[in-house]
């Protein structure tokens, strides 16, 4: 099978590889997909004080256009603040990669793995700041 | 290393080189100073210069076999075999019976071709192997039938290797009269086979997987007991009316020379070819978390099938540029679902997904295998420290206990 350019470069050369404390009150985890279905991605987001992600990491079990998206993923959101970073589509993943129809799920799991992150983020922002609502508890668990 | 010509084949099971002295034959009979003649002309020596090549390489496939020349039938390879085999005997026989019984691990020619007599109203039990890739003698006792007219049963499986006990199979089957079909494309020259000792009635080969050329193969219909099946192919009534067409002599004569060289040369490859696989299989199960598919001493010499837990096969294979391999899982189809023979294992998604093929064939060489064993080490460790799964075993989080959500 063929892969793009793109694709090869994220997978030979995988850009902010590693793992964020996930119990760090600044950090975001998000974690999709299943082995059993051939591919699972994490996603850490440090967020600083303005709402901007400072730093993103990521490891992902799956082929190496999953390896890409989720690569790719972590240089678009350094940076962005989480607004922006949650408007983040699919759609951007494939066509910046290149992907090929079968691999269209791999940017949509990259997708989910970013919306992941951040209700993990604001969920424990929510906690922090205190006295949360019974109901706003519940979500954010 | 400076020997090494990359990348490295370990893909035997695929399909093999032509062996330059087959080559060399085939040569002969193509060109205007050849014997191009077609064997089916019986007016003029170009015709019967051919049909003696073709005689002769017919002896020398049922040679290999233990069968009576009489007993092979030219076909275009493995795929039409085992289709002329099952539908040709499961249409001749149905007013006896419309049950067929064969193995889900099977090669997809025969699974599709099951598939289709269903269509056509018949019945099929497909028997799931045990967790080492063979087949529960009892449980395939309990599933023949009155009505059962066909057996069909692998001698090799094409993935993992595991070697089926046929003769165990040809004994039930033949007491009973059911017909047993073999597809042996992937056993046949590399361990020993004979058909009348193991009582198969039909019988699947191929020349490509033993160094003979592509588009050529052979189906062994028993003369005794009578084995008779309806055509698929009409037209010239050539193959005694089994199946038409003009015959390919040079594609015929590279089957015989491969089915020759692999007779007298069997013994000593297998060793050969073992101590290699073993090799290899020693230094992959070094790492941590390698698991074998399939049993390891009911097995074909240059089989290992591997899974690499909390590593994904495809990701693997991109790193393995220098090394020709097969994913067992076939995650590039539109359908990502991992190897249905390693499923059918019992093995679960994750290792099913995690898998390897290795096959080791004539031209491989022991610095092949190491840099083979080295290449793949540095992959995995590169992949693992990419692994979301690796890090949480490596944490001690039980994998099955966490609630994934499945898309």
């Amino acid at each position: 099978m063929a892969y793009g350019k793109k694709v090869l470069d994220h997978y030979e050369n995988p850009r902010n590889v590693g793992s964020l404390n996930k119990d760090d009150a600044q950090v975001g985890t998000g974690m999709v997909g299943a082995p059993a279905c051939g591919d699972v991605m994490k996603l850490q987001i440090k967020v600083n004080d303005e709402g901007v992600i400072e730093d993103a990491k990521f490891k992902t079990y799956g082929c190496g256009s999953a390896i890409a998206s989720s690569s790719l993923l972590t240089e678009w959101v350094r940076g962005k603040t989480l607004a922006e970073a949650g408007e983040i589509r699919n759609t951007d993943i494939a066509e910046e990669l290149a992907l090929p129809p079968v691999k269209i799920h791999c940017s949509v799991l990259a997708e989910d793995a970013i919306r992941a992150a951040i209700e993990d983020y604001e969920g424990k922002q929510a906690r922090e700041a205190g006295a949360p609502g019974e109901a706003e508890l519940a979500e954010a668990v | 290393m400076s020997d090494i010509n990359l990348p490295i084949y370990l893909d035997y099971s695929a399909t093999t080189p032509v062996d330059p002295r087959v080559a060399d034959e085939m040569r002969r009979f193509l060109t205007p100073d050849g014997e191009f003649g077609n064997p089916a002309s019986r007016s003029h020596s170009f015709g019967w210069h051919a049909e003696e090549a073709v005689d002769e390489a017919r002896k020398q496939v049922a040679a290999l076999i233990g069968a009576d020349p009489r007993e092979i039938v030219w076909t275009s390879g493995g795929t039409e075999s085992d289709n002329l085999a099952i539908k040709g005997a499961a249409h001749f026989y149905q007013k006896k019976g419309k049950h067929i019984v064969t193995v889900k691990t099977e090669h997809k020619a025969v699974l599709d071709t099951c598939r289709q007599l269903e269509r056509e109203g018949f019945e099929v039990t497909y028997l799931a192997p045990q967790a080492d890739g063979l087949l529960d003698l009892a449980e395939l006792e309990a599933s023949l039938r009155d009505d059962t007219v066909l057996v069909s049963v692998m001698h090799v499986n094409n993935e993992i290797g595991v070697v089926q006990d046929i003769g165990a199979i040809g004994k039930m089957t033949r007491e009973r009269g059911i017909i047993l079909h073999v597809d042996a494309a992937q056993g046949a020259g590399k361990i020993p086979i004979n058909v009348h000792e193991m009582q198969i009635d039909l019988m699947t080969l191929s020349a490509h997987k033993i160094y003979g050329p592509k588009g050529i193969g052979a189906l062994y219909i028993c003369r005794k007991p009578r084995v008779r099946l309806e055509a698929q192919m009409h037209g010239g009534g050539h193959e005694r009316g089994l199946r038409s067409g003009t015959l390919p002599t040079h594609q015929i004569v590279g089957m015989g020379e491969a089915f020759r060289i692999a007779r007298e040369e069997m013994a000593e490859e297998a060793a050969r070819i073992r101590a290699l696989r073993d090799r290899l299989w020693d230094g992959l199960n070094k790492m941590e978390e390698v698991y074998l598919n399939g049993d390891l001493e009911q097995r074909v010499p240059g089989n290992l099938n591997v899974s690499f837990n909390f590593v994904e096969g495809e990701s693997l294979i991109m790193a393995l540029k220098d090394v020709a391999v097969s994913s067992g899982s076939a995650c590039t189809s539109a359908s990502l679902e991992p190897s249905y023979v390693l499923r059918a294992l019992g093995r679960n998604d994750e290792l099913a997904h995690s898998s390897l093929r290795f096959t080791i064939g004539r031209f491989t060489t022991e610095e092949e295998i190491d840099y083979t064993v080295s290449l793949i080490e540095q992959a995995v460790q590169r992949l693992r420290d990419l692994s979301p799964l690796w890090e949480m075993y490596q944490e001690g989080v039980d994998l099955d206990s966490v609630q994934w959500a499945v898309h």
